[in-house]
Parts: C-alpha cells; structure tokens; sequence
C-alpha cells in the first residue's frame, strides 16, 4: 500500500483509520452527528473480513465491543453525547477488566438531548472516567481530519498497549467537515506483534482464562485498583502529547483543543503577524493531561497568563487552573449548547485581559 | 465396582457458595455435563451473570467472560461474531434476562445469533435479598412486594421464553424444572440439546430452567421443589415450546 492523498469527513477518515489499524469489529447504534461513521464502517467492514452490527441500543453495542475485545479482536464503537452517556456502563466494566477498545465521541450539545450542533461539553465525562469506579480513559482530541485519521490509529496501538479504552474526542464540526488526508499506509506496528495471552480462546493447551471486573473476596478488589493506578500512572509518564506554537516568549497563550483550537489558532496567527507576542498551547491527549508542560509555562519568569478557549462553559479550564495552581493568571471565554467563540469574540477577550 | 458417577471434567473441584437446596449447583453441574459429553470444553466460551452465579467461572473449568447484568447477550454476540468456531454460551437469571436485559435478548434471539441460552427462572432476586423478579408469580410475597404480587400494580410474570418463541429468529425453547431426578434428566437433555444445536449452527437455543430459591420462598428445600411443582409450573408450564 502507498500512501495516498483524499477528500473525506472526520467521521470517515475515523473509518478508514480504524480499518487500517486492524478493526475488525465495530457496532455502533445511529445518532447524529456521527452517522457517516457508522455508515462507513457498515460499508467497509464487511469488505476486510471484519463485522458490523447495528445494535438495539448504545447500552448493547458498547457490551458487544467488550465481548469482542475479550477474545483479542481489535474493536471499536461510536456516537455522540447522549449515546456516549449510555455507554459508560460498558466503558467502566472494558476499564475494570482491562479490554483494549476504541470509543469515539463526536460531541453535540447538551445536556439533555440538546441539539446536533459542535460541543465540547463531555470533557469532564470524557477525561474523569465517566462511569462508576475509579479509572480513567486515555482521551485523544483530533483538531483536523489529518489527526482523526492520526489519531485513530495511535488509538488502536494506545488501547492494545496499555490494555485500557481510549476515547477519540471530536465533535460535530470535525465530524462532518471535509478535508484532505493522506491514508499513510502502516508502518508495521505493535500491532502486529501484541500477543493477548489472557484473551478468551477457549482453553485448549492452557488454563482457563476469565475476564472479570468483579473481585469479591476481602482486600482482592483494591489490589486491582493499586494495579490500574500503576498503570495509569505509566500512561501519564509516556503518554502525555501537547502541540505548543509561539508559546516561548508569549504574554498570553490561549489554551484549546480540538476544533476550537484552529479558531484560537487564526488569532494567535494574526496577531503575530501584528508583532503581537501571544501563542497557543493545544492539549492532544486530555487524559494524560500536559499539566507539567502547563506548570513549566507558568513557572517562567515572565510568566504570561493564559486565557482557555472551549466550545463549553468551563471544563477544560478546570485542568489548566489545577497545573496553573495560582502560578500565573487563568482566563476564560466559553460558549456552549452549540455556540462557537468566534475569532471576534477571542480577540475582544485577549484585548481586555492585555494591552495589545 | 463400575463408577457411574463422577464430577465433571468442567466442572472445578471446590465447594459452591450457594444456600441449602438452590438449583444453581445442579443447573451448573448440568451444563458441564453436557460440554464434557459433547467434548467442546476446549472450544467453550461461557458468559457468567450478575446475580447468584456471578462466580460460576470458579465453578466451570473452561474459559469464561463477565458481563453487566442484563448484557449477557450482547457480551456473547461480540464473542461470537469474532469467533464463530468457539461453542458461546449466557446462564442468566430472570432478573438478568428478563428485566434489565429484556432488550438484549430479544434483540440477539431475532437477530437468530447462533448462541445457547441458560435461564435461571427462580421468581425472584437472590443475589440482592429476594426482591420481586419479572417472573414473580402473583401473589407471591417478595421484599418488594411484601404483600405479594399484584397484578394492578406490579404487573404479571413475564412468559419471556413464549414471547421469544414468537421470533422467526428463535429455533429452540424448552421449559424445564429441577424437581424430580426425572425431571433433571429432562433438562439435562434439553441442556444438551441446546448446545448441540449451536455446533450444528442451527442458531438461537434456550433453556428455560425453573429452579428452587428456598432461601427467598422462604421454604425449607423440600418444600420449595413442590412449589415449583405446585404453584410455579401452573404459570409456567413445562414442555417444549419451540
């Protein structure tokens, strides 16, 4: 396979990414705005030896996915907010058991049935665990169709390597907007070489093996937990993915991820091109958050202030308020319920905050 | 002196932590038989329940997945799907299949997943206290329903195997109860009929097995088989339906 350059959506590229990974199960139940994806994968699938289902419910397709991943198949199931909601069940018993998959969300407003417009408002859902236990997700925000695709297959190994679910965090407007992407055909991976000793075979020549979350017996239950807290706290140490623009000598750098960030990107572009020393700091992976990157930047002598730009009232803020810890001076600009800060809207914010 | 009786190969070598006189142990014991008889212990893949039986994989020998109460179906369908050759198997309470995973069995019944099915229908939640299940019969008194079931409020039992009979997807439902010796080779048969029918890829095949929850009746184990035979089978009759 050579790599080839092409015109698709978020929510297909998503497709294309997960079947050159690997994915060879994916069930999924219609929600928009992430129904290309679906239909993709309902398309496509079938065609590379994989299997599709359409599930009766979000609840019954996250519960295929972890049967599927408990015998070692690469897996992956999507939705959008209320869906993903549904879902957590499964995603907290996939955390507690140690199954590799991938979950994608692409985010519309909330709460509630909200509306089918762009979103960021699952990022406390998304990076704190969302269902019940103590666990966490690995969480990898795309901000263009390149990256879903990127990201996607980074997903895949993530998910394999760590034995952990892994969360593709987008919204609607990566979803549905259409951009070039080169299908980099890949390279041969860890992939290819993850051997899945404790998946469920059927018990020829060994032991049995089970797949559990559950561990009745007295102190059995925190050791497990102890187990998963080393774990994620390898994932922290290696895992932690940020991409920084201009931030070294900037006054104010805009924190924002995902489609928001290429917004806050026009005005950081602009107002360079003024002379102006402002940067942007994009978080990629949301859990493991780049806190130390965030510290280190608060830390400078001239420490600049930061002000967090999100498609929702308040929840990546949090994150960098934690890393900031008073160090520097945190703003905010939030819309949500399907509102985007404009470039207008973010300029106006950056001029009250500094004197440009 | 001929052996003619011994544990099965499936079955691990340890005590069960069930009550006095529960149909668990005997239904579990059934299902081993019936992997050891049609020699696919290899080949197993068994879906434990939340419920009493969470822990029936430190009973059975062979590989074993957990699900979330109700996702039994849904667990096995993945399993499944991604490894036709293995011989994938639910044990689920009423509670489990009938109430909170009512969607997901009928959905993997008409979808005719080529999977064998083993209810538990025991009229009530054990695992939780004895609270009323969705095949509680009426008047029965449960935690829940301390004055018994009442159709006006509670609703009736729920005939899920001849609801799911109805599905062109479905190919094999029996009824059957822990009574008698004869009628626990009667379920034996329909047990291993079950799995037979999913080797030979005939699809969907349940096993509706009425079993004895003294504890929760509030009977002493003698008691609780002639309540079944008494008062259960009259709401669930046993026999073949599909």
């Amino acid at each position: 396979m050579k790599n080839e350059r092409v015109l698709m959506s978020g929510n297909e590229a998503i497709g294309e990414a997960a079947l050159r990974a690997g994915c060879r199960f994916y069930a999924g139940y219609p929600i928009t705005p992430q129904n290309e994806l679906i239909g993709y994968m309902a398309e496509h699938i079938p065609k590379r030896g994989g299997v599709f289902i359409q599930a009766e419910s979000e609840l019954a397709a996250i519960n295929m996915v972890f049967g599927a991943a408990a015998v070692g198949a690469l897996a992956m199931t999507s939705s959008s907010s209320p869906g993903i909601s549904l879902k957590q069940e499964g995603i907290s018993y996939l955390a507690g058991a140690e199954l590799p998959a991938v979950i994608v969300n692409i985010m519309r407003g909330g709460p509630g049935l909200g509306n089918i417009a762009p979103a960021q408002s699952d990022y406390f859902q998304a990076t704190r665990g969302g269902g019940h236990g103590d666990y966490r997700c690995i969480v990898l925000a795309p901000s263009c169709v390149q990256e879903a695709y990127d990201f996607t297959q980074l997903g895949f190994d993530l998910a394999d390597r760590y034995r952990n679910p892994v969360i593709i965090l987008g919204d609607g407007m990566l979803g549905q907007m259409m951009e070039p992407v080169v299908l980099e055909s890949p390279s041969p991976s860890l992939r290819d070489k993850t051997k899945k000793p404790w998946a469920l075979t059927g018990c020829a020549g060994r032991s049995a093996n089970i797949v559990r979350s559950f561990y009745l017996k007295e102190g059995e239950l925190e050791k497990a937990n102890l187990r998963l807290q080393k774990k994620y706290s390898l994932i922290k140490s290696k895992e932690v993915r940020y991409s920084q623009e201009y931030v070294d000598d900037a006054r104010l750098i805009i924190v924002s991820y995902g489609s928001m960030a290429r917004i806050a990107r026009q005005v950081v572009m602009r107002l360079r091109h003024q002379g102006k020393r402002v940067g942007l700091f994009r978080p990629i992976t949301l859990w493991p958050f780049p806190e130390e990157r965030i510290k280190m930047l608060a830390l400078k002598k001239m420490a600049p202030c930061f002000l967090v730009v999100e498609m929702s009232y308040g929840q990546l803020v949090e994150d960098v308020r934690l890393a900031v810890n008073g160090r520097a001076k945190v703003f905010f600009l939030g819309r949500g319920g399907g509102g985007i800060p404009s470039e207008k809207e973010i300029l106006q914010t950056i001029q009250r905050i500094i004197r440009l | 002196m001929r052996k003619i009786f011994s544990r099965p190969h499936s079955l691990r070598d340890v005590s069960t932590h069930y009550c006095p006189g529960c149909g668990h142990g005997i239904a579990q014991r059934l299902v081993a038989e019936a992997v050891d008889s049609l020699g696919i212990r290899e080949r197993v893949i068994g879906i434990a329940p939340v419920g009493c039986a969470v822990i029936a994989y430190d009973y059975w020998d062979f590989d074993c997945c957990e699900a979330a109460h109700g996702r039994a179906l849904a667990v096995a369908t993945g399993i499944k799907r991604v490894r036709p050759e293995a011989i994938v198997f639910t044990y689920q309470g009423d509670g489990d299949l009938a109430a909170i995973g009512a969607a997901e069995t009928i959905h993997a019944a008409n979808r005719a997943e080529n999977l064998t099915v083993i209810f538990i229908n025991n009229a009530v939640y054990g695992m939780t206290g004895g609270q009323m299940a969705p095949t509680t019969l009426l008047n029965q008194k449960t935690a829940t329903t301390p004055k018994g079931r009442f159709a006006g409020n509670e609703g009736y039992p729920v005939k899920i195997s001849e609801m799911l009979s109805l599905l062109e997807g479905v190919r094999f439902v029996e009824r059957v109860a822990l009574c008698s010796p004869a009628d626990i080779l009667k379920a034996a048969a329909a047990i291993k009929q079950a799995f037979k029918n999913q080797i030979e890829g005939v699809g969907f095949s349940l096993v509706e097995i009425l079993s004895p929850c003294p504890t929760y009746w509030g009977l002493k184990p003698p008691e609780a088989i002639d309540w079944i035979k008494d008062e259960m089978i009259k709401t669930f009759p046993l026999g073949r339906i599909k």
